[in-house]
């Protein structure tokens, strides 16, 4: 007997994923919708370890939950009437957002659809070989990002460089 | 997909002629379960140690009642916790009220599984070992921003807000000594991290790049200290400001959650000091003394040496205020951070 251990495991992230991104959506309340996307964010991080992405799982913890999810719940409590319940997160503009988000969902449809997802890693899925260990990948990623992608590297590093001192200059108090 | 499994765990045999997935599966629940029990067990042995040492630094006995010397009245504080009234606040959210004790203690938990605890015994020999430590960590921090507003309380709020900004400040600086180390050894593994460190103390990574890394470990301990909001750095639950700050709430269980949680969290930190920086779970005398109980024994007692200068600079110094606080991690620990990091470079490429 052999279970399909990680078929049970997708699914049961995938769950979760949908279900907290739901909650982040339909809650009228700002720290659920935080809640929810926490939960968004870690099922996603366990696709990725899935996926065998061991390094990419983790960033995505360390970037997304320990610094923008932080800081977003920090806003949130640094805003208006912190203390009652009443931060709402209602539905305003819904015609061009309804437009905006159609567009959107039709070409990662047709994205969906079009790609060959057998033949993007340059194999049959068929002659992978699901048993085998998947290589640890800190060490690709770090020799990639210094070598073949070190230009876009370097710009997305300037352009963090520009929001950091921007968003100083916004907080200076003399400004 | 079996990538999974090779993360997870390292056993290779099956109990019981069971099928490796079944196996592999009541392995990983049962090394949780042990994990629940190692961290509940050291948690009540650092309440203790606390009480005790705290009392001798001020003059007094301490426990004495319960058992010899008072050994069993953290248990009894643990049973007289669990039968307590557990009250939520009228006012409170109920759902974030009650997730926030769960998350801090699941995160918590969940850091435990890449420790190594001597050669070989390792729940998970993750590849980005040290990486996910810090990573999981994160989530102690929303646990306690969540616990703080969801007790719709201002002192709790005030406490969790602290407790943020506090944690956030202070990861940079963390993250940096934990770099030092990395580079020196090139890996994010603990498992390679503990193999570069082979022979005898002076081979610890507290002495590679002297000075540099030696002063990754005072950047890297104070900063822990700050991340565990420990005391001098304890603003978050600063009893004399916001009462028991974030956890002011809370009672019964569900504080001893937040309680247990603080304590694990201390061990952690120790280990992961002793891992980073003084040689992991190997004897302080190369080959002597090094077969696999001892490296338990010179594991813990290194961790312990870490939880009792912890405790002592507790009641030893006053609270510091909060600018000074922040004043610390940007101005002091961030930059010594930076110069170790660019020192250890510079000796590496030398």
């Amino acid at each position: 007997m052999n279970i399909p251990f990680y078929d049970i495991l997708f699914y049961v992230f995938a769950a979760l994923i949908v279900s907290s991104a739901a909650v982040m959506v339909f809650s009228r309340n700002v720290i659920y919708s935080a809640v929810g996307l926490l939960f968004a964010f870690f099922g996603v991080a366990a696709i990725y370890v899935l996926l065998g992405a061991d390094f990419v799982a983790v960033a995505q913890i360390l970037i997304y939950v320990g610094g923008i999810l932080v800081l977003l719940i920090f806003g949130v409590m640094l805003s208006q009437k912190v203390t009652s319940v009443d931060i709402k997160n209602g539905a305003v503009q819904i015609v061009p957002a309804i437009l905006v988000v159609g567009g959107v969902l039709f070409i990662l449809i047709r994205v969906l659809l079009s790609t060959p997802w057998g033949a993007a890693s340059g194999r049959n899925i068929q002659d992978v070989d699901l048993t085998a260990a998947v290589e640890p990948t800190t060490q690709q990623i770090g020799r990639l990002l210094m070598t073949e992608y070190l230009i876009p590297f370097e710009i997305v590093s300037v352009l963090l460089l520009g929001a950091l001192i921007g968003a100083a200059f916004i907080a200076r108090k003399d400004a | 997909m079996p990538a999974f499994i090779s993360f997870l765990t390292i056993t290779e045999f099956t109990i019981f002629g069971l099928p490796e997935d079944i196996s592999n599966l009541i392995f990983m629940v049962l090394g949780a379960a042990i994990f629940c029990g190692v961290s509940a067990v050291m948690a009540l042995l650092g309440v203790y140690l606390e009480r005790k040492i705290s009392a001798k630094m001020q003059d007094r006995l301490g426990p004495m009642e319960v058992g010899s010397h008072g050994i069993l009245q953290t248990l009894a504080d643990a049973v007289k916790l669990l039968l307590k009234e557990d009250i939520v606040p009228a006012a409170a959210d109920k759902t974030l009220h009650f997730i926030a004790p769960v998350m801090i203690f699941a995160a918590t938990l969940a850091a435990f599984a890449v420790l190594q605890f001597s050669e070989g015994i390792v729940f998970s020999d993750l590849n980005v070992g040290i990486f996910y430590i810090i990573a999981i960590s994160s989530f102690v921090v929303i646990a306690i921003i969540l616990a703080g507003w969801s007790s719709n309380n201002k002192w709790s709020l005030l406490g969790g807000m602290r407790a943020a900004a506090q944690i956030v400040s202070f990861e940079i600086p963390a993250s940096l000594a934990v770099m030092v180390v990395v580079m020196s050894v090139g890996s994010l593994n603990l498992g390679d991290i503990i193999d570069a460190q082979e022979g005898s103390m002076f081979s610890w990574m507290i002495f590679r790049f002297f000075p540099f890394n030696f002063i990754a470990f005072i950047v890297f301990f104070v900063a822990s200290l700050a991340e565990l909001n420990r005391a001098p750095f304890d603003m978050p639950e600063a009893e004399s400001e916001i009462v028991a700050g974030f956890a002011t709430e809370y009672s019964g269980f569900k504080w001893s959650c937040f309680f247990l949680a603080e304590y694990a969290n201390m061990f952690l930190v120790s280990v992961v000091i002793t891992t980073l920086f003084l040689g992991g779970w190997r004897s302080p005398f190369g080959d002597f003394l090094n077969s696999q109980p001892f490296q338990l024994f010179w594991l813990l007692s290194k961790a312990f040496v870490i939880i009792f200068i912890q405790m002592w600079l507790r009641w030893t110094l006053p609270r510091v205020r909060v600018d000074q606080l922040m004043y610390t991690s940007w101005k002091v620990l961030t930059p010594f951070a930076f110069v170790a990091m660019i020192g250890v470079g510079l000796l590496m490429i030398l």
